[in-house]
């Protein structure tokens, strides 16, 4: 065996990227579970192509997965990669523009044949593994698609099952490059393949050889050691944003007692938290698949009407379609947590992609003068607490609220230290007791300080009551048309949105000085990248401040009090300026924005660039 | 519903019980009027305590009914009351739940909810008021309306060919398929026990009369000078007879139903009612035929269909009781944690 040297690294990220079927996405997750169980903090960027099954080897079909992994706290996938690994041409051409100077690139040969190369656009006899375009990178060529059926010729496997398994391979190098050990993905593979024992055997066999082939061979001259991280003392585990909504969901109805049921319509990229909710049912929740969006929020008004905690989730076009029954939601006055998956574009727009572009949907995007509170999350492990707020308004002060993730923390992953479940807050839903009132005179919309209503259900004998749509008179919730009444009531359901601003946390700011030249305001999950530049930037002696905004509406009480202690504001978001306008209308602050409309999350020297630009530091 | 006997009646209540101090604010001579009163007459009979009572009601002249009723109701959003019923009873099966809709409310916006609620069988009773036109936006026709109907919306003749509601019910797999007609409150009170005694989705529709905008829509079916010879009123286990003098029956040729005098012909021969039987029920739907037509079959009253099949809600209630069998009551500990941990000091 050949001596490596080991040298290490503070953190290094990864592109896997190959096609949609080359099982990228798996080989990004299983390197993730065994990075994160080691101590290194991590954060993942999957980026699927739009089709499900894209033509082989085109542009269109490639899968990526970006994994950013360190012995430091991180916040961000990465800018870009250490180490880029591609299947395929066009995994390489679709990429390239990602990886470091000097990054490494590990190459599958077998996907660079002239078909390969022709169906991803390279001019006609034009091979970058050939043509010294590549120079300026370390360039490891392996043929894995022989080795791998090398490895498992004696398996007695077909050819297309034994390619199947070539990530493996792939993984198993990886390991090998960074110090890992394979027990993790062995025991997943045992799980995994557990009706086919001849799949484990070949799979596992391909993840050793891999691991073996680093070794023995001299294509690497060195393997690298990233630490674990210097994390804050606890309990982790690694989660995905959608994991952690669904978990936070679950952990509401149980901390108020309530049977969650959840209404949804599948759609990108919300529809794992129904997958994660179904997998559940012990839990005592109802999920259901409903036969739109308009039925899904629908049936969660129902069951909430019923005395449960309705909840539905969608992504910006559902939510289109959820507008009219939100409004009634809204009339009712009940609880109902409706979560919106970010994603890219009007319309069906980028389905795969990311934007925070339905801000203004979320708080004006409905008829009549109808406001809702709106907290958004900032990272994976976020949406659990943030979606946990969000449950705790709804039910304690009898609202519909829209939470609000996108498509980068809904897929991306990152370490959590958990909580466990006695130090999580009881939430109370304000159920009337019915031995406690004057049932002759039983007033449905009688409100409390909150200016919120009591809970009276369905099967409470002498509360019998009816509720609907139609302007309702203070209290008693009859039908009324009056002009001066109606005036009352608009202000009245704003007063109460405006109330929940007593009952949540005052804004900090979230790195930086409390005053200064210039504070940068970012909410959702632009906060890893927004962190990152501004970390960066303090160590280079600049002054500048972060804060971060979980609550969209209402806002924090003290927020123009801190606006007013900076001369600069600059606001990046995924969207052409949403919050700017927001902020600017309430405060009338001339904050600048940063708007990327990409389909794609800020990198961090983005921000800095730009924070730069306004501060007027040069390099 | 079969919430019968369980219920121990506290204090016998009366329809008087069942109604609201609320003004009731549909026209006068509005066909809602009668059936209001037999929904408020049979509810205490139904042995259901009053606060498990609860209508849903979309948007229309009819979905003002749950104003009307002294029980638990809510009037939502247009043709959306068949979806907010279906997650309030996946929560709550233990409620009796109607849904209260019209024509334009559960065929026209409300039409997918409505078709899906019926193939989940959820166990509700659906009361679908048909005056064939839509009332409450004042007179534009409805997916119900005969082709060639002058309306505000088609003063030269509507050119929608109609819905045949039933035949839709029947589609969407509705295992409970009832007709009756606000002008005959004894029938009607008969079809609505029907209905909450069926377990699962119970679809009735009720031709109701909107004086204002389609005034004598359903005539020849209510007055006396035609009724008979235009209705046939199909009873379990009874043969298919109608006309004034009881002398007309349905008889089938091959899957042809054809009339016959009973003068001439005898009434063994006649095609014998069976609301289990589905390729009956198909062609019993189906006797919607144009008015204006001479060959015409007198349009049927009763239960077309009712079939046995498990409820949605109770299979719901099952898995869930099933997922608690094999992996024990959830641990939010547990779930917090997930498979894969570690710990940094
Ligand atoms: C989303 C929406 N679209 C349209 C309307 C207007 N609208 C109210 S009732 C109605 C038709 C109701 O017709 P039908 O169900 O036949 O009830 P009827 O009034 O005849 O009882 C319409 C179109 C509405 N309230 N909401
Ligand atoms: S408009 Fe027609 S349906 Fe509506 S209340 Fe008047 S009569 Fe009844």
């Amino acid at each position: 065996m050949k001596n490596s040297i080991k040298e290490e690294k503070e953190s290094v990220t990864i592109l896997f990227a190959g096609d949609s079927g080359d099982g990228i996405q798996l080989t990004g997750s299983e390197f993730t579970n065994t990075a994160a169980a080691y101590g290194n903090d991590i954060s993942t960027f999957p980026n699927f192509p739009a089709e499900i099954r894209a033509p082989q080897g085109t542009l269109a079909g490639v899968s990526g997965f970006q994994l950013h992994f360190g012995s430091v706290e991180l916040f961000t996938p990465g800018d870009n990669c250490d180490v880029l690994v591609v299947m395929n041409a066009a995994a390489l051409k679709a990429n390239l523009k990602q990886l470091k100077p000097n990054g490494t690139i590990i190459a599958n040969t077998d996907g660079f044949d002239s078909k390969n190369l022709r169906l991803s656009k390279y001019p006609e006899g034009v091979n970058p593994l050939t043509d010294h375009s590549l120079d300026k990178f370390k360039l490891i060529q392996l043929d894995i698609t022989k080795l791998n059926r090398e490895c498992l010729k004696e398996s007695g496997l077909g050819t297309k099952d034994m390619d199947r398994s070539k990530n493996m391979f792939v993984l198993g190098l990886i390991y090998w490059m960074y110090n890992r050990e394979l027990d993790k993905t062995i025991n997943f593979l045992k799980e995994k393949f557990k009706k086919s024992p001849e799949l484990i055997d070949a799979n596992v066999k391909t993840l050793k050889s891999g691991f073996h082939y680093g070794e023995t061979s001299e294509v690497f001259t060195s393997n690298y050691e990233v630490k674990a991280a210097q994390l804050p003392a606890g309990n982790y585990r690694n989660i995905m944003g959608n994991q952690a909504t669904a978990i936070g969901l679950i952990a509401a109805a149980q901390k108020s007692g309530l049977e969650l049921f959840y209404g949804s319509y599948p759609i990108t990229p919300a529809s794992d938290i129904l997958h994660e909710l179904s997998k559940h049912k012990n839990f005592n929740i109802k999920t259901f698949q409903a036969e739109d969006e308009i039925a899904a929020i629908c049936s969660a008004i129902g069951a909430s009407f019923g005395g449960s905690f309705g909840v539905t989730a969608s992504s910006g076009p559902g939510i289109a379609l959820k507008g009219e029954a939100l409004g009634l939601a809204l009339m009712l006055e009940l609880p109902l947590l409706v979560i919106n998956v970010q994603r890219g574009g009007p319309s069906t727009g980028l389905p795969t992609k990311t934007e925070q572009a339905d801000l203004f949907q979320a708080l004006y995007g409905r008829n009549g003068e109808s406001p809702l509170p709106v907290i958004a999350a900032s990272s994976p492990s976020d949406c659990f607490e943030a979606v946990f707020e969000a449950c705790r308004i709804s039910i304690e002060h009898m609202i519909p609220v829209i939470f609000l993730s996108d498509g980068y923390i809904a897929n991306g992953a990152e370490p959590w230290k958990f909580p466990q479940t006695k130090d999580i807050k009881a939430i109370v839903p304000p159920f009337i007791d019915a031995s406690d009132v004057d049932k002759e005179n039983f007033k449905p919309y009688k409100r409390d300080e909150k200016l919120s209503r009591p809970w009276a259900i369905p099967g409470t004998k002498g509360l019998e009551h009816r509720i609907g749509g139609l302007e309702k008179e203070n209290e008693t919730g009859n039908i009324s048309y009056d002009p001066d009444n109606h005036e009352f009531m608009v202000k009245l359901r704003e007063e109460k949105v405006q109330r929940i601003a007593n009952y949540i946390p005052l804004q900090k700011i979230d790195s930086g000085n409390d005053s200064g030249k210039l504070l940068v305001i970012g909410w959702g999950s632009t906060y890893g990248a927004i962190k990152t530049a501004v970390h960066e930037l303090k160590n280079e002696g600049i002054e500048v401040s972060h804060l971060h905004l979980r609550y969209l509406n209402p806002l924090p009480k003290n927020l123009e009090q801190l606006l007013n202690n900076f001369e600069n504001i600059l606001i990046p978001e995924m969207n052409n300026g949403q919050l700017l306008q927001i902020l600017r209308a309430a405060y009338l602050k001339d904050a600048k924005g940063l708007n990327k409309i990409k389909g794609l999350p800020f990198t961090v020297d983005e921000i800095k660039v730009k924070i730069r630009e306004m501060l007027n530091t040069n390099e | 519903m079969n919430n019968t006997s369980e219920n121990i009646k506290e204090k016998q209540l009366s329809a008087k019980d069942f109604a609201t101090d609320q003004d009731v604010r549909w026209c006068p001579g509005c066909g809602d009027y009668s059936i209001l009163k037999q929904v408020q007459s049979i509810l205490p009979e139904i042995g259901v305590k009053r606060e498990d009572v609860v209508f849903i009601s979309g948007i229309g002249c009819s979905s003002r009914f749950p104003y009307y009723m002294n029980t638990y109701g809510m009037h939502s959003i247009h043709g959306r009351a068949t979806a907010i019923a279906s997650g309030l009873k996946a929560t709550r099966p233990d409620l009796s739940v109607w849904i209260i809709t019209g024509d334009g409310d559960a065929l026209s916006i409300g039409g997918n909810h409505f078709i899906h609620l019926l193939r989940r069988n959820f166990n509700v009773n659906i009361l679908l008021f048909n005056n064939e036109i839509y009332g409450l936006t004042k007179g534009q026709y409805s997916p119900t309306s005969p082709k060639g109907q002058i309306t505000k919306s088609t003063p030269m003749g509507s050119l929608d060919h109609p819905f045949n509601p039933l035949a839709v019910s029947l589609g969407a797999e509705g295992t409970f398929i009832a007709r009756s007609m606000d002008r005959d409150p004894k029938h009607l009170r008969e079809i609505l026990l029907r209905a909450n005694n069926h377990k699962g989705t119970s679809l009735v529709e009720i031709y109701q009369n909107c004086n204002v905008f389609n005034d004598g829509a359903f005539e020849v079916f209510t007055e006396k000078g035609t009724k008979a010879d235009e209705t046939i009123f199909i009873e379990q286990a009874q043969p298919l007879i109608f006309g004034q003098n009881k002398d007309k029956g349905i008889k089938l040729d091959g899957f042809k139903p054809v009339v016959v005098n009973l003068n001439q012909e005898s009434a063994n021969d006649l095609w014998v009612h069976d609301e289990t039987d589905r390729v009956k029920a198909a062609m019993l739907v189906r006797f919607f035929s144009d008015q204006t037509q001479t060959e015409r079959l007198p349009r049927p009253f009763g239960v077309f269909y009712r079939e046995e099949r498990y409820s949605y809600e109770e299979a719901l209630a099952a898995q869930t009781m099933d997922a608690l069998n094999k992996k024990g009551k959830g641990d939010l500990d547990s779930l917090l944690a997930g498979k894969n941990t570690w710990s940094i000091r």
